[in-house]
């Protein structure tokens, strides 16, 4: 039972990511990351289960800021900055999705020394968390909005998460603290960035960066 | 008074000089920030007497032995220089209504909490909260490095952040593997990161995972510390921060970051040999040789080109520490004290330089040995410095790491680096010669946007000139004796090559 349920949150945290890079509106875009972040919280509850309280406050915590806080941040910046509805792929979206195969395969090779050293069924489930950090990769490099490239941060971010609660169990409290504090202020910080950007260059196209060059 | 106090002050002298600047004026705070940065100096000196041959001192979280005492000096140091330019870099800022109130007081609060996250770096027992420290500094420097809010800063601010956001990323990747492993080996909870533990623990860890784990860590930080291909943010926020800010940045985050590879180095050696990080930092060091070299010769802008002189430095740091040998790390540890200074001393000269002339083009600058001589003087001498000549100590860790290489088994790349290096030696030293002794642009061209027209208007200040000094004085000094400290160099050496 535990295990199903585990499975069925991780297919979902993967599909999630994969639907990422097949929407092209931000609103969608965001609506897929909060569910992702459940998805998330779904796997750090099922692995909390039986273990100590620490874990489940872990989870806890994590939902409230992948599944709320940050979401939330998202949708305001996509209302200080209109004009900014849809992505602007380098990429079309079948090209895409076959890149985000060719990536799931990559995930599972190269997450083998972590299947390998702890053959449980939640670390048999590892390389999605993998995946999805590699899918976050492809997002930020391919995307032409500054918003999307705080989403392909935000992948990456959820991935390594994934990968710490399925390997580990979740890495210490203290540490999940920093590292939760950290995400929330950096995305803090690019959501100022955003509007200083909408300020000064009118449109967040990252095509337009073009002041600092050698 | 017992030394575990000095693990605290660190962060808590800077917290408070945040503090006071959140509450007091400009000028009061601005002067409060010195004494804070000293303070970490001091707390670094402090403990070097408690640390030597191999003792710690440890409480809590924190844990000091003498490479974080050596960290602590650098840190503090370059901290000390940065923060007394800083009074005059605002004092000018305000003299031109180039800065309002609120925007100084951001500047000191957030100056502060840099300085605080680079000691709790350093300071950190445990590799995650290592991490956080890591990319905390990204956070608060991320506002400093678009602190003028032009479109340049901005841009520069904006690459910053998600470039170091998604490198950092792989670095705590990296740090959960590292995790995984340890808990593989048999530890729990927070003791299975602390480095303590790790590094009395590497017979039970995971060959695989350990590379893996490793592989990505040099990635993360290797980002961070801006060794090429992953240099890309580095000279965009090292020219567009302010000037004392560009000082610290490029004097010691850069080898902050170091210090993480440092820590995972001397585990990872431990488990696999040094053959895989070795590997791993000479395509780093040369690669970064070759950006630097290539990008000086054609430079046209002075703050760039310290940036990439930065880049440089970091390649002969990563170069010293592939090769692994006891003189080769004591010789890379005080390359980074060395070119913390120059670098500090370099980039506030640069501030003052761009505050009187208005421009940050090479061109506009040319002539600058008769306009103002005692500003040419130190900018000269600091580039002097990083040109690695003598008396400065940059001379003697330069031969070190050569002599190193030469005897150490990484003959071949250290003679490819050492060509790099005469290139970008050639190239820093053509337009710094421009800068200092170059005749006069005759016709001013028009301003190009790396200016910012509001400057410009500037008188020299005698006063500024006194911080620069002391740094050159104390660059000098290290180059003709280390006197105790090179006791303090030995045991940090020791901790990175011996791994205990």
């Amino acid at each position: 039972m535990t295990d199903q349920l585990l499975n069925l949150a991780c297919g979902l945290f993967l599909l999630t990511a994969i639907g990422v890079l097949w929407r092209r509106e931000l609103s969608a875009l965001i609506a897929l990351l909060t569910v992702q972040g459940l998805a998330l919280t779904g796997i750090a509850a099922v692995l909390a289960v039986g273990h100590s309280t620490e874990t489940m406050v872990v989870a806890v915590g994590v939902g409230l800021l992948k599944a709320g806080l940050l979401p939330w941040l998202l949708r305001r910046v996509l209302t200080q900055v209109p004009g900014a509805r849809e992505t602007a792929p380098l990429v079309n979206v079948s090209a895409s999705m076959l890149a985000a195969a060719g990536l799931v395969l990559l995930a599972y090779v190269a997450a083998r020394p972590l299947v390998e050293l702890a053959p449980t069924a939640a670390a048999q489930a590892a390389p999605v968390g993998i995946a999805v950090v590699l899918i976050g990769f492809f997002l930020a490099t391919t995307r032409r909005r500054a918003i999307s490239q705080i989403i392909g941060v935000m992948l990456i971010d959820n991935g390594i998460a994934a990968v710490a609660f399925l390997a580990t169990g979740g890495v210490p409290l203290v540490v999940e603290l920093g590292v939760s504090a950290d995400l929330l202020l950096a995305v803090l910080v690019l959501q100022v960035l955003t509007t200083r950007l909408h300020a000064a260059f009118g449109d967040t196209d990252l095509d337009e960066l073009r002041e600092l060059h050698d | 008074m017992t030394p575990t106090l000095a693990l605290y002050l660190p962060i808590v002298a800077p917290l408070a000089a945040a503090g006071v600047a959140a509450l007091l004026g400009r000028r009061t705070a601005a002067w409060v920030a010195v004494p804070a940065a000293a303070s970490i100096l001091a707390a670094g000196l402090w403990l070097a007497t408690a640390v030597t041959g191999g003792r710690a001192v440890a409480s809590g979280l924190l844990r000091g032995d003498a490479l974080t005492t050596f960290m602590l000096i650098v840190i503090g140091a370059v901290a000390t220089i940065a923060c007394w330019a800083g009074v005059h870099h605002l004092a000018d800022e305000a003299a031109t209504g180039n800065g309002t109130p609120a925007a100084a007081r951001r500047y000191l609060i957030l100056v502060q909490l840099f300085l605080a996250t680079m000691s709790l770096a350093v300071l950190a027992d445990n590799l995650g909260l290592l991490w956080v420290a890591v990319e905390a500094t990204t956070i608060v420097t991320a506002f400093l490095v678009g602190h003028r809010r032009s479109r340049a800063s901005v841009e520069a601010a904006w690459k910053y952040v998600v470039l170091c956001s998604v490198g950092i990323g792989i670095a705590l990747l990296g740090t959960v593997c590292a995790y995984a492993t340890a808990v593989a080996a048999g530890a729990h909870g927070t003791t299975a990161l602390n480095w303590t533990y790790l590094a009395g623990h590497t017979a039970g860890l995971d060959p695989d995972l350990t590379r893996l784990a490793m592989g990505l860590l040099l990635l993360g930080f290797g980002t961070k510390a801006g060794l090429a291909p992953m240099h890309a943010w580095l000279p965009d926020a090292h020219s567009q921060a302010p000037a004392p800010v560009s000082a610290l940045m490029s004097g010691v985050l850069l080898s902050v970051a170091f210090y993480a590879i440092w820590r995972y180095k001397a585990i990872t050696d431990a488990v696999l040999g040094p053959g895989y990080t070795r590997g791993v930092l000479l395509v780093a060091a040369l690669a970064s040789l070759a950006v630097a070299a290539l990008l000086l010769i054609a430079q046209q802008d002075y703050k760039r080109m310290l940036a990439y002189s930065s880049i440089e430095h970091m390649g002969m740091v990563a170069l010293g520490t592939a090769t692994g040998s006891r003189l080769a790390i004591t010789a890379v540890l005080l390359h980074v004290l060395g070119h913390g200074l120059g670098k500090a001393v370099a980039f506030c000269g640069a501030g003052q330089l761009l505050h009187l002339s208005g421009s940050s083009r090479i061109v506009a600058v040319r002539g600058l040995a008769a306009r103002h001589p005692a500003l040419a003087g130190v900018f000269g001498l600091a580039v002097v410095a990083l040109l690695g000549l003598p008396p400065f100590s940059l001379f003697a860790s330069e031969i070190g790491i050569a002599r190193a290489g030469f005897t150490g088994g990484t003959a071949g790349a250290t003679a490819v680096a050492f060509i790099l290096v005469l290139v970008a030696f050639a190239a820093l030293t053509r337009n710094s010669a421009g800068i200092l002794l170059g005749a006069p642009d005759p016709v001013p061209t028009i301003d190009p946007p790396a200016t910012d027209p509001r400057a410009g208007s500037g008188r020299p200040r005698p006063a500024a000139i006194a911080p620069l000094a002391i740094g050159l004085a104390a660059a000098a000094a290290l180059g003709i004796s280390l006197g105790p400290l090179g006791e303090l160099l030995d045991s940090a050496a020791a901790t990175i090559v011996g791994g205990h």
